[in-house]
């Protein structure tokens, strides 16, 4: 079986995600590397996110220099899979027919590439001949004005996506690309750096991050939520008493880098109740619930400079209290220093929101699409509860649920509630 | 001098009353230019004013009284022909190309042709097809002539004495839909009557025209602001020759043009328009050239035929949005 290329290109990493920006290479040309493995750092305006490969290979080509930004589905680069690489069928349908050609052709409509040097798509220092610039712009359909810019200021136009006529690249798409080459201070050490060098240091995410950025972001997938969405809306009032004890007691003899949050107990009765709940737990797309296979939940982490991030704690069902409380920290700590990798923004099942000790009673989340619920966690506080026909004080927590109605309605949604109650009171089998 | 507020027909007017006292060799032909004061009332009260000697209405036939004005202008003098529409003015064709617009060059310069010669034309006031059509390409074709579009005030008052200065046989096409119109005359023409001129500016899309779209592509454009799409408008003024660096200058400045022009679109002014900005303006495009034409059927008589066959507001935006996406 012929090796197949794939090309590298600007993940999606989410749906208002229009451009991203290269800020580092992780992998050099040659470099093999696993599926899964970081490849490089993209900047987004949900920060630095760290780029996995889709496949199990050897990095062919490198083709952008960092700190270029590019519209989503831009080529990167190219990686040659090895050939026993699963991947997922229905994501790889092109790359059967090339197969069955048996020929290492790359998967895109771009030209193959063979030994030329990376095109740098900033201003070079020695302007590349007419007809290299001519090979490099008379593969795509472009406009004529684009054509006459990319000659000019030597762009190379492979990796851009065309908004035009099947997918013609017109003036706007290459804005943010001449934006960039006339933004670029020094170009000239940018042209001739590696691809694979360190030396340009990568945008801190608190240093770039646009807030104007984030909040459209926000904007835009709330508002497609509010949209799309038919929310219901449900709440629970759970006795924490016993859970906080057993908290304290657990805390009592560990070092303070290592203790319990109550958060990560939340998280871990979630995890281990949702494959009861599976129209709790997926995403609807296409007019469809697809229920998921496994329990990512996306934990929202407030930014001390504004916004949010919504990083995934991966198969969050399977992991010890102890663990959920490291993979709680460790995205914290890298959704306010950038550097999440991609998996983590996108795959989450089911969204997860705290509104903290000095919030308010309850929150009620709104749906973070294509997921189709989100548990809200208002501020834990000492209030009367009745049992057994005494007054009580009691820890308690307003818990809600906002789910798809599409998907459930509110007689599982409550009963999901009250199993959560349950669990809380039993926090040792935790 | 103020601007003065008059109709498209008044201003007509003004332009041939200065013409004919301005120079005894000035006069006036044409069918029922005298006693019935044109029949777009054009030149009425003018045979009272300047006399059956200089207001002289002739018989049903172009062919002759075109003729007749040829050689008057060969002769010294320096006769306005009134041709009532332009569909009529194919009689006179054979006077017009074959012998007003080659003269000059057959003699090698020792005759000239100083041959002014009017003529309505345009769809629009229910007049069927063979009162109706746009056929000013026809002579814009034609090496020789010049062929003039006034489409504002200002130029239907000042054209006619810039075509009587020309030693050239000049065409001017009044479009029938504006002669009722108001509008401001200024005190001196807008430009020389080959230039085109920018009527509103834009950066995003040129809309280029002349004559009775005019005012449909200016409204087009204020429609296309509300949407945030900025589209200059070009107004040709001269039909031949064409100003090519301003219409030129305008494709390079916005990278996208729509055509308006109300002849049918095969074999139309808007498509020479359309080739001249393939061969000179083509790396400044960032879309194909689309044009706006009159529907490929003889003008229609129903008010609501003739209009859905004419270029109209609505298409000239839809066309222009088109555009921009690329399409």
């Amino acid at each position: 079986m012929a090796r197949q290329s794939f090309d590298i290109v600007m993940p999606s990493l989410g749906a208002d995600m229009r451009d991203g920006t290269l800020t580092e290479w992780l992998v050099a040309e040659g470099d093999h590397v696993s599926k899964g493995d970081s490849i490089a750092v993209i900047e987004t305006n949900k920060g630095a996110i760290e780029m996995e490969s889709y496949y199990s290979g050897t990095i062919n080509r490198l083709l952008v220099q960092p700190m270029l930004t590019l519209p989503v589905g831009a080529i990167l680069g190219t990686i040659d899979a090895d050939s026993n690489t699963e991947t997922d069928a229905e994501e790889n349908a092109d790359a059967d027919i090339v197969t069955d050609n048996e020929q290492p052709v790359s998967q895109s409509i771009s030209p193959p590439i063979h030994n030329e040097p990376p095109i740098v798509p900033v201003v070079s220092t020695a302007p590349a001949t007419e007809t290299s610039v001519r090979a490099l712009t008379s593969q795509r359909l472009a406009s004529p004005i684009v054509r006459a810019l990319a000659q000019q200021q030597q762009l190379d136009l492979r990796g851009i996506s065309g908004s035009g006529p099947q997918g013609a690249i017109l003036l706007k798409d290459i804005q943010t690309l001449l934006q960039a080459q006339s933004a670029a201070s020094s170009p000239s050490e940018a042209a001739t750096a590696a691809p694979s060098s360190k030396a340009v240091t990568p945008k801190t995410a608190t240093s770039s991050r646009d807030s104007n950025a984030m909040r459209e972001a926000i904007a835009a997938a709330m508002e497609k939520s509010k949209r799309e969405i038919p929310h219901y809306y449900l709440s629970h009032e759970i006795d924490l008493s016993v859970a906080k004890q057993w908290l304290s007691q657990e805390n009592a003899g560990r070092d303070p880098d290592d203790r319990l949050l109550l958060t990560a107990l939340l998280i871990k009765a979630v995890a281990i109740l949702l494959p009861r709940f599976p129209a709790l737990n997926g995403h609807y797309l296409d007019g469809r619930f697809e229920p998921a296979p496994a329990i990512h939940i996306g934990t929202v982490i407030s930014l001390r400079e504004g916004g949010l991030m919504v990083p995934a704690i991966h198969h969050a069902d399977q992991l010890s209290l102890n663990d959920t409380m490291l993979a709680l920290r460790d995205i914290s700590q890298r959704s306010r220093t950038g550097r999440l990798r991609s998996s983590e923004l996108t795959d989450a099942t089911i969204t997860l929101t705290h509104i903290g000790d000095r919030g308010s009673d309850s929150v009620f989340g709104v749906i973070y699409p294509p997921q189709v619920a989100i548990l809200g966690f208002g501020r834990l506080r000492q209030s009367p509860l009745v049992k057994q026909g005494q007054i009580n004080i009691c820890d308690t927590m307003t818990v809600t649920l906002s789910a798809d109605h599409r998907v459930s309605d509110g007689i599982q949604g409550a009963k999901f509630l009250h199993a959560l109650s349950q669990q809380l009171q039993q926090p040792e089998l935790l | 001098m103020a601007s003065e507020t008059m109709s498209y027909r008044e201003a007509l007017r003004a332009g041939l009353e200065e013409a004919l006292n301005q120079d005894p060799r000035v006069f006036l032909m044409g069918e029922d230019v005298g006693r019935y004061g044109g029949c777009y009332a054009v030149s009425k009260g003018l045979l009272a004013q300047f006399g059956a000697e200089r207001i002289i209405d002739t018989p049903l036939c172009e062919s002759g009284f075109v003729g007749v004005g040829i050689g008057a202008a060969l002769g010294g003098m320096r006769p306005i022909v009134e041709v009532m529409t332009v569909n009529f003015s194919l009689l006179a064709m054979d006077q017009i190309v074959n012998t007003a617009a080659t003269l000059r060059h057959m003699s090698g310069g020792q005759f000239h042709v100083p041959l002014v010669i009017r003529m309505a034309c345009g769809a629009g006031r229910q007049l069927a097809a063979q009162h109706s059509h746009s056929w000013e390409n026809f002579y814009a074709h034609i090496p020789g002539l010049k062929v003039l579009s006034p489409a504002t005030h200002s130029d239907a008052r000042y054209m006619l004495g810039q075509a009587l200065a020309d030693p050239n046989p000049v065409l001017i096409f009044e479009h029938v839909m504006l002669l009722n119109e108001p509008g401001t005359v200024p005190d001196k023409p807008d430009a020389p009557m080959e230039t085109a001129l920018i009527r509103r500016p834009g950066t995003d899309i040129s809309l280029i025209t002349y004559g009775g779209n005019l005012p449909k592509a200016l409204t087009a454009a204020e429609q296309l602001q509300q949407d945030g799409i900025s589209a200059e408008v070009v107004d040709l003024r001269c039909l031949r020759p064409l100003d090519k660096p301003t219409l030129l200058n305008s494709v390079r400045k916005t990278h996208r043009a729509v055509l308006i022009d109300e002849g049918w679109q095969t074999g139309s002014l808007a498509g020479e328009i359309s080739a001249i900005i393939m061969e000179d303006g083509f790396w400044s495009l960032d879309a194909p050239v689309r044009r706006v034409c009159s529907a490929e059927v003889p003008i229609p008589y129903p008010r609501h035929l003739e209009q859905a066959a004419l270029p109209q507001v609505e298409q000239i935006v839809t066309t222009a949005k088109a555009v921009m996406e690329g399409r």
